[in-house]
């Protein structure tokens, strides 16, 4: 019978199943960062158990992190020991990689687990964070994971799982000029909604899939769990083996060649069936920009806020009473009058370099128009030190500095506001990150998702904006 | 983790769909190193009216009378009534941490994500799926009758309403099971051990490049 590379991920994985379908995964690589760990790590100790197998685990700080001033250190003291604890359980019982705060290396745990070839086809991937679903683009099986389950991988090398239903979603053709991989998968979230795929793991296919880098791959399937599936990815290709080709922990050699082999039976079988298939013509992609508070409210760039009465599900309509209210806009607003207050370029869905030459490409076609009067900042943040020494190799820093944003230290920053990056309450930003759920990016800030470019695009502007009649 | 015995509870609605962790629990709690305590910031930026900080004497802060929790009526609720999506977004097991430690041991709804679902079992806190029309009832009857109460029978999975209607519900056996016996997840899968490392080391022979060393 022929199979979904679902299937093929799965089945290399079982060590064994119970008999109601509960199976034992092996685990390849353990991601782990300073907020979901330190519960994990003491429970490991209190029932005095050791970690399994620390070469699997790749560590680095991340949330808490400032993206200023690190010379003054990390200022909030709670946010201090719980970076502290990390790497004191790091050192305590090793890993294969730790990445700590100020390390040349250090950035969001999904953007550096790739740049450095430490995510490998094939690979089951877990880390307790939700975005853990990125390394799909690899054809990973990555789940995003609790901290007791954080727990119990240390434990035993294990993740223990009920196999998932299996989803395609084909995006077919060729997407215009202007629009990314992020309005891609936007776009998605708001044919499916946000519990469109629960319970399915969702393989990603299609020419306009294909078409897209190994990093825009990573951008769609990061917002995966956006469209609730835990687990999303992608079919491996000569992009994905050139993208792996010399990086730090990619074998090499004969190894190699082994691997290569290998990998290249990691996609969906001809004729495999899925239990849901979802089809979107990239062709009628456009820019997309959320409007509410839930990735589900989106709407193309030339659309309009919609209105109450547009729903007929009374709960929907409820949820979009709501959702106006919050987000301080009138029913039918055309999105290009919303007004931003401040920019966020950045977090493990759009701070690669990729992204960053897309956002520096519209401010330098904007021809030195710069930041608008009224934006009153526009953060720039890496997704890591690697990202952020490329960027500064190619003279982005420069078209940003110049052009009144703020570039700063790699971190996860105002995606969601844990360290010092926040909104006000009232706040109104356009940001590359990937929620814009009630006081995601501070208490009462209003968060609107968009792609770098259209990210840069209000930025300068002031307001939302066509980017495509920018560049 | 305690064992999940039949009990009786008060019952407090929550009428909107797509409740994220990001509203269950506000990520500055996050910045915690321990599993305790997240109860009184539990909905922090809903319960209450001003900014909430890590370290705060929740009892003498503003409350907002106007969410649903607050009200007199649902003091002491032990079951959640909840829409669509419950849990959805962030994997931070510190939504079943705080919804626990406020003193909920079960949620009645249509559907939850993924991740909280499954972070839910693990904290002794049973999420109950029931379908819609089942659920739109419950929501009228909590709302019509002051301190309506549920019965829930893990064992016999059933959901019994004060009018004596029983609720059956799908839960997966092996959950159960570790749920009505507060088993550790983590002693029951290291009794496969030889499992594992038999698994393991045909792995890697097979795919050796997934075994890079300590530098």
């Amino acid at each position: 019978m022929p199979k979904t590379l679902y299937d093929k991920l799965w089945e290399n994985h079982v060590v064994r199943t119970e008999a109601d379908g509960t199976a034992l995964l092996y685990i390849d690589r353990h991601l782990v960062h300073e907020v979901t760990s330190p519960q994990a790590f003491e429970g490991l100790k209190l029932a005095g158990r050791k970690p399994w197998r620390v070469s699997s685990i790749v560590a680095t700080a991340d949330h808490n992190t400032p993206t200023d001033h690190w010379e003054r250190g990390i200022e909030d003291p709670v946010s201090r020991q719980q970076v502290e604890t990390l790497d004191a359980n790091i050192h305590e019982v090793g890993a294969l990689a730790f990445f700590p705060f100020k390390d040349a290396r250090q950035g969001i745990i999904h953007v550096i687990g790739p740049e450095n070839g430490a995510i490998l086809p094939g690979m089951t991937v877990v880390c307790g964070d939700s975005h853990t679903s990125t390394h799909g683009a690899f054809a990973c099986l990555a789940h995003g994971i609790g901290t007791s389950e954080v727990e119990h991988v240390l434990a035993t090398q294990c993740l223990l799982q009920k196999k998932m239903k299996a989803m395609q979603i084909k995006v077919e053709g060729k997407v215009g000029a202007g629009v990314t991989a992020k309005d891609i998968v936007l776009a998605i979230i708001g044919k499916i909604g946000t519990a469109g795929g629960t319970g399915h793991a969702v393989e990603f296919a299609g020419s306009a899939i294909r078409a897209l880098s190994l990093e825009g791959r990573m951008t769609v399937c990061n917002m995966a769990i956006e469209a609730g599936a835990r687990v999303g990815f992608v079919a491996v290709d000569d992009t994905t083996i050139d993208y792996l080709k010399g990086r730090a922990f990619a074998p090499t050699g004969e190894e190699w060649a082994r691997a290569v082999t290998y990998w290249r039976t990691l996609v969906s079988d001809p004729h495999a069936s899925f239990d849901t298939v979802v089809e979107l013509d990239a062709a009628t992609i456009q820019p997309q920009v959320t409007w509410g508070t839930s990735p589900e409210m989106v709407v193309a760039v030339g659309g309009s806020v919609p209105a109450p009465e547009d729903f007929a599900d009374p709960v929907k309509r409820e949820g979009i009473v709501r959702a106006l209210e919050y987000m301080g806009l009138v029913a039918r607003t055309p999105i290009k009058e919303i007004r931003v207050d401040q920019v966020f370029i950045g977090s493990c869905t759009n701070s690669r370099i990729e992204d960053l030459r897309a956002a520096a490409a519209v401010v330098a076609a904007a021809k030195g128009r710069g930041k608008a009067a009224s934006v009153k900042r526009v953060l720039v943040v890496p997704g890591s030190g690697l990202v952020k020494r490329q960027a500064e190799a190619e003279g982005l820093d420069q078209i940003f500095l110049s052009a009144g944003f703020e570039w700063r230290e790699p971190g996860c920053s105002m995606c969601l506001a844990m360290n010092a990056d926040r909104l006000e309450p009232g706040e109104r930003c356009a940001s590359t990150s990937n929620r814009n759920f009630e006081g995601r990016q501070g208490a009462g800030g209003r968060t609107h998702l968009v792609s770098p470019a259209m990210a840069a695009a209000a930025a300068i502007a002031g307001h939302f904006t066509d980017v495509r009649e920018l560049v | 983790m305690r064992a999940f015995t039949p009990f009786d509870g008060l019952v407090a609605p929550l009428d909107r769909a797509n409740v994220d962790t990001d509203a269950i629990i506000p990520k500055q709690f996050l910045k915690s190193i321990k599993r305790a305590g997240f109860g009184p910031n539990a909905f922090d930026e809903w319960r209450y009216l001003d900014r909430g900080e890590p370290g705060q004497d929740c009892s003498r802060r503003p409350i907002n009378a106007d969410f649903v929790l607050n009200q007199p009526r649902y003091q002491g609720a032990s079951i959640l009534l909840t829409r669509d999506n419950f849990g959805c977004g962030s994997s931070r097991e510190h939504a079943p941490w705080a919804l626990e430690d406020y003193g909920f041991r079960a949620l009645v709804g249509t559907s939850f994500a993924d991740i909280f679902f499954n972070n839910s079992f693990k904290n002794g806190l049973l999420p109950i799926r029931l379908p819609t029309a089942a659920v739109d009832e419950l929501f009228a009857q909590v709302a019509a009758t002051s301190g309506y109460r549920l019965k829930i029978d893990l064992a016999a999975q059933t959901v019994t309403r004060p009018d004596g209607t029983v609720l059956s519900f799908d839960v997966d056996p092996f959950r159960k099971e570790c749920l009505l016996n507060g088993w550790d997840d983590i002693g029951l899968t290291l009794r496969h051990a030889d499992e594992i490392r038999a698994f393991e080391a045909k792995r890697q022979i097979e795919q050796p490049w997934l075994f890079s060393k300590v530098a």
